[in-house]
């Protein structure tokens, strides 16, 4: 006897199935459910992974419910469940291979969107995150100072005004900053 | 057993119509010989000139190679029956197999035989033209009513099936061929059929998913 399934199995599962085929939803129920073990026996013998197991089993079933009608009751139940279950699981493979032979692995396919656009307006909001940090990061002179003048774009006078620290001053923490903002930026 | 696969056994159970069963292949093999035998019967009859046809049996190297043909068509639609069935050998594929050597080995005698006969004329292109459009014009209905027949099973491996099938209906177009080409066989005429048949099982193998692709069975939803 195939793996899964019991001598006894067969008479039964025969009966179960002409009921099905007559349209004895229970009965039907109860097949499916004791033929899982068995289908999946077969399944495993040509696939490894258990979701990918569980997969094919699925299929199984599916199949077997679509072709149900060609089923002859006055023959053994198990050859056909076998037949079918196998069959699928080959066809499986099939599509497996068919579809890693056109596919290309690309890891940064993972990372990226496939619109480039889309990828500059997340690649634009993640460096805006990191240079908000490393501005926060910085002593409030040199934070001030570059904020003034770079950002604001105040004249070196308006900003002495506004901050209270010298021309010279500004310059020394605007050109700290930007070294420590580079450095900080680069390292990651 | 997994959550998933319960409620599928629960969609499945839920939708468990009654259906009809089908019958057995070699049932089915013998009702759709039986509807082209007279259909065939009928064309032959009203059309063939039987009189030229009936003088032309007389040869036994003809009737050899009608055998050959006539059980090459039988064979090959008993087989795709069976092999459209998941659980039925695939050992019914090498049914067709011997007629079908009968029949290309009675043929090309008869070819070679025209040779001796005639030389290099024995290539000259004879009826050829219309023996060629006569096997496409019969093989292709033939070819499409096998197909739909056929198709009740939803073979899960239906390239053997549409072989076999093809096979069938080009067989059973040559077969008529006889009644309407009432000429010896050049190997002109050997390499047209050839190409002909060629032609009908390259068909079937291409409408094979016509017979319904497991990919289709097995799409959820």
């Amino acid at each position: 006897m195939t793996a899964g399934g019991r001598e006894s199995d067969e008479p039964r599962w025969s009966r179960l199935m002409a009921a099905a085929q007559d349209g004895n939803q229970a009965d039907y129920a109860r097949l499916l459910k004791e033929i899982v073990p068995m289908v999946r026996a077969v399944v495993a013998h040509h696939h490894r992974t258990p979701d990918r197991i569980d997969d094919v089993v699925q299929d199984v079933l599916l199949t077997l419910h679509r072709i149900r009608h060609t089923y002859d009751p006055t023959r053994p139940f198990m050859p056909w469940l076998v037949a079918v279950a196998r069959r699928r699981s080959i066809d499986a493979i099939r599509r497996r291979m068919r579809t890693e032979a056109m596919e290309i692995s690309d890891d940064t396919s993972y990372e990226t969107f496939a619109d480039p656009l889309a990828n500059r307006e997340l690649e634009g909001r993640e460096a805006a995150d990191a240079l908000a940090g490393a501005l926060a990061a910085l002593p409030r002179g040199q934070r001030e100072a570059l904020e003034l003048v770079k950002l604001k774009e105040m004249s070196l006078a308006e900003a002495s005004a506004v901050s209270g620290q010298s021309v010279g001053g500004l310059k020394v923490n605007v050109h700290r900053a930007i070294k420590a903002l580079r450095a900080k930026l680069k390292g990651g | 057993m997994s959550e998933p696969l319960d409620e599928l056994i629960e969609k499945l159970a839920a939708d468990g119509r009654r259906v009809r069963r089908l019958a057995p292949p070699m049932t089915r093999a013998m009702l759709w010989l039986g509807a082209v035998l007279l259909v065939s019967a009928f064309a032959v009859w009203s059309f063939a000139d039987l009189p030229l046809f009936m003088s032309r049996i007389d040869d036994a190297k003809l009737r050899l190679e009608l055998a050959g043909t006539v059980l090459t068509g039988i064979a090959a639609i008993v087989a795709a029956f069976h092999l459209s069935l998941p659980d039925r050998p695939t050992t019914w594929a090498w049914l067709p197999v011997p007629p079908l050597v009968l029949w290309v080995a009675s043929s090309g005698y008869a070819c070679w035989q025209h040779w001796i006969r005639f030389g290099p004329e024995g290539w000259t292109l004879g009826e050829s033209a219309d023996c060629f459009r006569l096997l496409l014009g019969v093989s292709l209905p033939l070819g499409a009513a096998l197909l739909l027949v056929l198709s009740r099973a939803r073979p899960l491996n239906p390239t053997p099936v549409a072989i076999a099938g093809g096979l069938g209906v080009a067989a059973i177009a040559a077969v008529l061929l006889q009644f309407f080409h009432p000429f010896d066989v050049t190997f002109m005429d050997l390499g047209v059929h050839a190409v002909a048949v060629g032609l009908v099982i390259l068909a079937a193998r291409m409408s094979s998913g016509l017979l319904g692709r497991p990919e289709d069975q097995a799409s959820r939803g």
